[in-house]
């Protein structure tokens, strides 16, 4: 700690680099002009490679800056790398995308806001103060807002925005007022000093009850946990493919790095030895773990019973991703560390499955202008490959070996296991069963059902390129996960917590 | 006899607040009557946040979050209302329950 406003500058180069190119890129739209569509597009590209860049030399840089505002730390860095490695993978993904020509004339607002989007979730993933973790929630929140009515001509995405800002704003109204109960208690912003406070154990828990059941609305509302997910499917569905792809992964795994700075820095009994065993130290006369328990087994059986009869596939991934959130939440429970690198771990398979799967869906309703499950009706015979490749996407959110997402389930069944919670386990494989019901479907439409129109359909050798790189890591992750493994077991290192 | 005010009073007040915008959020279909609850609930934390330092917190940190949390108010209200007045122009309604296309 101990740092200075001027030194503590140095920490921020990133997000700094990220702040000018947001601002550059909004500026392409004056000198670009009918000179390329592309400019906008490779100016973000070229500020995340240097953010990227400028992350990777924080490797292992552990420090509290701007007096105990964010925290640099392992934890926050494996989240900065997921946010980049997304939003270069949504930037390409919206040069290609159709539906985005409506709005040729806004690239350089689109692209910003992406970047902007993203600047949010790197303070989020460090935000250690409860103005800041405020702060940076909304910076995501009011980006997503206009990113997913972006196409402002169509009624559907219009709709979808409109529902999220309502949702949006409600729950971060609630969020802050929990906040300010909390400072009330405390008399700090600041989680270490909250902390501390809790652990005097003078204060009154039925406050500190309301408080974090306010907290958790505008967290859960993130996450598109139930009770708090009633926006996912209508937004996901509504937005830009583009959008939606971008918020399933980039808003929702910001969400979670709060959560669980909140939960853990906020929680942790500091004293107890070891420090890392049990973690709702500082709670005894609430079960918070069977509260968590119940939410994400609500969450992933409500997502996974609803998807089962969706007719639209962007519907469909909406209730998926939210099944996936119950699935992630099952690492939280325990709150171990051997918990919480399951949960960076799945964030990881998260990210290639689930981008992947988008950027079919994507690919899909550019040429065969459709986006219901009847319409890939023998997209197996049209299109080879990017049949094929949706089939492993696919396969690996349900997480049937031989893919990434089986590897990702595995470790956080055994978390549970580890910390006794076996019937929650059972739950979640249960689950996963149920959901291979609604992915077969689509695979089954893709090569069992005969197409009436059997042209071929090639979608060019860059596209089958970058299909390729973001599938070939879904299989061979499975196979050598090693090095995933260990960087998420460093990763659960945060600032103060050793 | 003068009442003395204390932070129990400031306390009372925001929570009706919060009650009245909680309320109105989820009775209200228009668009512009939602914002308003909205509102109230973002105004209701900032007298808690300003009547905590005032009588209890030793810092000035509450009422720097009411700060922000005043320009924050005023961003979003900004994207909400023009958001609400594109779909007017879409649609022709700013209720949120005839706002429903995209339901199976």
């Amino acid at each position: 700690m101990a740092q200075t406003i001027y030194q503590s500058f140095g920490y921020i180069l990133p997000e700094t680099v990220l702040s000018v190119f947001f601002i550059l890129t909004l500026l392409t739209a004056l000198v670009g002009k009918g000179r390329s569509k592309y400019l906008p597009a490779y100016t973000a590209l070229l500020g995340f490679a240097v953010a990227g860049v400028l992350v990777f030399l924080q490797l292992g840089t552990d420090e509290l800056v701007f007096s105990g505002m964010y925290a640099v730390d392992p934890f926050s860095w494996f989240f900065k790398i997921i946010f980049l490695v997304t939003g270069i993978l949504i930037v390409i993904f919206s040069m290609q995308s159709r539906e985005l020509e409506a709005v040729s004339t806004k690239y350089a607002e689109y692209y910003s806001l992406i970047i902007s989007l993203t600047i949010g979730a790197f303070f989020m993933a460090g935000a250690s103060n409860l103005l800041m973790m405020y702060l940076s929630l909304e910076l995501v929140s009011i980006s997503s807002y206009i990113l997913s009515g972006f196409t402002k001509e169509n009624p559907r995405a219009d709709e979808a925005s409109l529902k999220y800002v309502i949702y949006g704003a409600f729950s971060s109204g609630l969020m802050l007022y929990g906040i300010s109960i909390l400072y009330g208690l405390t008399g700090e912003l600041n989680i270490y000093a909250f902390n501390q406070a809790l652990a005097s154990g003078t204060l009154p828990q039925v406050t500190i009850l309301v408080a974090i059941v306010l907290m958790l609305a505008g967290l859960g509302y993130k996450i598109s946990a139930v009770p708090f997910h009633f926006w996912t499917p209508d937004v996901y569905e509504g937005a830009p493919v583009t959008v939606t792809a971008f918020l399933s992964v980039t808003s929702k795994a910001a969400g979670f790095a709060m959560l669980i700075r909140f939960f853990k820095i906020g929680f942790i009994d500091v004293a107890a030895q070891p420090v890392m065993a049990g973690m709702w130290e500082l709670f005894r006369g609430f079960n918070w773990t069977d509260i968590i328990a119940v939410l994400s087994v609500l969450t992933m059986t409500v997502g996974n019973l609803v998807a089962l009869w969706q007719s639209n596939m962007k519907r469909l991934l909406a209730y998926s991703s939210i099944a996936h959130a119950g699935y992630i939440l099952m690492g939280f429970v325990t709150l171990t560390d051997q918990g919480i690198s399951a949960m960076l771990m799945y964030f990881v398979a998260y990210l290639l499955m689930n981008l992947g799967a988008f950027y079919v869906v994507m690919l899909v309703a550019n040429k065969y202008h459709t986006e219901d499950i009847e319409g890939y009706s023998g997209l197996g015979y049209r299109s080879p490959y990017i049949a094929f490749a949706l089939t492993v996407f696919l396969f690996s959110l349900t997480g049937i070996p031989p893919t990434f997402g089986f590897i990702g389930k595995l470790y956080l069944f055994a978390a549970l296991i580890h910390t006794n919670y076996i019937w929650l386990a059972v739950v979640g494989v249960l689950n996963s069963v149920v959901s291979l019901y609604y992915y077969v479907k689509v695979i089954r439409n893709m090569y069992l059902v005969q197409p009436e129109d059997k042209t071929r359909v090639d979608f060019g050798f860059g596209t089958n390129l970058l299909m390729t790189i973001l599938m070939v890591p879904n299989i061979a992750l499975m196979l050598y996960f090693t090095p995933v493994l260990s960087w998420a077991q460093h990763s659960v290192l945060m600032f103060g917590l050793r | 006899m003068a009442v003395h005010i204390g932070l129990t009073q400031f306390l009372v007040v925001s929570a009706i607040l919060f009650s009245l915008g909680l309320y109105g959020v989820i009775t209200r279909k228009n668009a512009i009557m939602v914002l308003m609850g909205i509102e109230l609930i973002l105004n209701a934390a900032n007298i808690n946040f300003v009547a905590f330092t005032r009588y209890g917190a030793m810092n000035i940190s509450g009422q720097v979050v009411a700060v922000f949390v005043i320009i924050l108010a005023a961003a979003e209200a900004a994207v909400l209302l023009a958001i609400v007045l594109n779909i007017f122009q879409q649609l022709n309604t700013v209720n949120v329950d005839e706002v429903d296309n995209l339901k199976n």
